[in-house]
């Protein structure tokens, strides 16, 4: 067939005719958060909910781990008091195994509400979905633009998230121990803490938008031609 | 009459569908034969139910042939790859929706760029080109507004403006005046018209409405998963010389 070289060139020289710029990208996803606001800001409260929290334990512990590393001793009864359990010889407070899995479930709980949300993004977005794909949008288009978007809500999320639990964590030690406590925090410690718990939020987005997306990516483009909805 | 004198941008041959209901087989096509020349503004027209959407999907190729052979400017359609067939609705077809189908988070002018961008224009020439398809279909003042901010005809403008953006060889328009009254309805149809006219596009839409028929070259009747009849133009007006069509 000759004629095939006219309409269909080898697959490099589509993977350069067919693009989506990584700026344009970005730039349709922010829009898509942008207009879609309200709906963006409950996918992503779940999101700062287990990150605060996650982020409130942390830093807890860095206060804790702040408090023992002063060497005094009304501090170190103030931590027994408040039920750390402390040895003689302790230098530091380890994060209890039942903080852990409630940290870790609630993380958990976040991503299914977060799969749940992206899964009824998709859903209702299956028409601009079809529309791109029929402007000739590869699936791998779609997938960007999903995972972007999740991206910047991680981000976003994580971000927000984690301060609010590292502020609240510093005024509940505030108000438990006193300012002597706060004074010897490490604020390294902390600042890495929050840092973690970004990272976390992050991730856990990209984590829940993978499936929906892989969804949205693989719908056939006829879909767009249905006209219920 | 240019149906002769030029070669085929659609050709279907013998192509037969079968879709899987449950352990139900239903054939919505049955070995259907179409030739389409380029230029001409055909009507596929036919009950709902008679395979006229599943015809109208396979010469866009959003659908494949479950035998039988689509060839879209010469070229097979079943034997192009995901790449390939983006490639091709991208730049040889553009598409017109019943529902306008404009991306409602994108100003009237994105819309239409969108196409542009993904064929690889730049923003500048993209934006230029763009301009130029609103005022083409008069729009130029709107397009700042978004969807939700324009009536149905206007958004319809938008969508053929959009369809225009990578001067496609093809036009597919499925219902596109389904959902507009009368007059806007009209001005669409008589776009599409001149624009077959003046660039040599071809159109292809799947329809009800009787309007369609007045500007169509040709016309193909769908009636249980075969062509019933292919009416040329001139036949075409005898037929449908006693309905009161309005203006």
């Amino acid at each position: 067939m000759t004629a095939d070289s006219r309409l269909s060139p080898s697959p490099e020289t589509v993977n350069r005719l067919v693009v989506l710029p990584f700026q344009k990208a970005l730039e349709i996803a922010f829009k898509s958060i942008q207009v879609r606001f309200f709906r963006s800001l409950i996918t992503t409260l779940s999101l700062i909910l287990a990150v605060a929290f996650l982020s409130f334990v942390n830093v807890g512990t860095d206060v804790a781990d702040g408090m023992l590393a002063s060497g005094q001793p009304q501090l170190r009864q103030a931590l027994i008091q408040a039920g750390y359990d402390i040895g003689p010889e302790d230098t530091s407070v380890a994060s209890t195994a039942k903080q852990r899995w409630i940290v870790i479930l609630s993380l958990l709980v976040c991503v299914v509400g977060i799969i749940n949300a992206q899964l009824m993004a998709v859903t209702e977005r299956f028409r601009e979905i079809g529309t791109m794909k029929c402007l000739g949008a590869l699936d791998r288009f779609i997938l960007r633009l999903f995972v972007l978007e999740a991206g910047m809500q991680g981000l976003a999320g994580g971000t927000v998230g984690a301060l609010l639990g590292a502020l609240f964590s510093l005024v509940n030690a505030t108000v438990s121990y006193g300012w002597d406590a706060v004074a010897h925090v490490a604020w390294a410690e902390v600042a890495l803490s929050t840092l973690v718990s970004v990272g976390v939020g992050f991730l856990l987005s990209l984590v829940g938008v993978l499936y929906p997306a892989a969804l949205a990516a693989k719908m056939q483009p006829v879909e767009a031609m249905r006209v219920e909805q | 009459m240019n149906q002769n004198s030029s070669h085929n941008i659609v050709r279907v041959s013998d192509v037969t569908k079968t879709f899987q209901l449950g352990k139900l087989e239903v054939q919505a096509l049955k070995g259907i034969d179409l030739e389409i020349s380029v230029g001409n503004y055909l009507s596929i027209m036919g009950p709902s139910g008679s395979g006229k959407s599943t015809l109208f999907n396979m010469i866009g190729g959003l659908d494949k042939p479950t035998t039988g052979r689509v060839f879209i400017d010469e070229v097979d359609i079943a034997q192009l790859d995901a790449f390939e067939l983006a490639w091709l609705r991208c730049r040889k077809i553009g598409y017109i929706f019943q529902t306008f189908n404009l991306i409602q988070v994108m100003t009237a002018l994105e819309n239409v760029t969108l196409p542009m961008t993904f064929a690889g224009v730049s923003a500048d020439d993209s934006t230029q080109k763009g301009l130029e398809l609103l005022k083409l279909v008069g729009l130029q003042d709107r397009h700042q507004h978004k969807p939700s901010e324009l009536s149905g005809g206007q958004q319809q403008r938008v969508a053929v403006a959009r369809a225009l953006a990578n001067d496609p060889a093809i036009i597919l328009a499925d219902e596109p005046t389904g959902n507009l009254d009368l007059t806007t309805g009209e001005e669409i149809i008589n776009l599409l018209k001149t624009l077959s006219r003046e660039r040599q596009v071809t159109i292809i839409s799947a329809t009800h409405d009787i309007k369609m028929l007045n500007v169509s070259d040709q016309v193909v009747w769908i009636r249980d998963g075969r062509i019933d009849k292919i009416e040329d133009r001139d036949e075409l007006s005898i037929s449908i010389g006693t309905i009161d069509l309005k203006e």
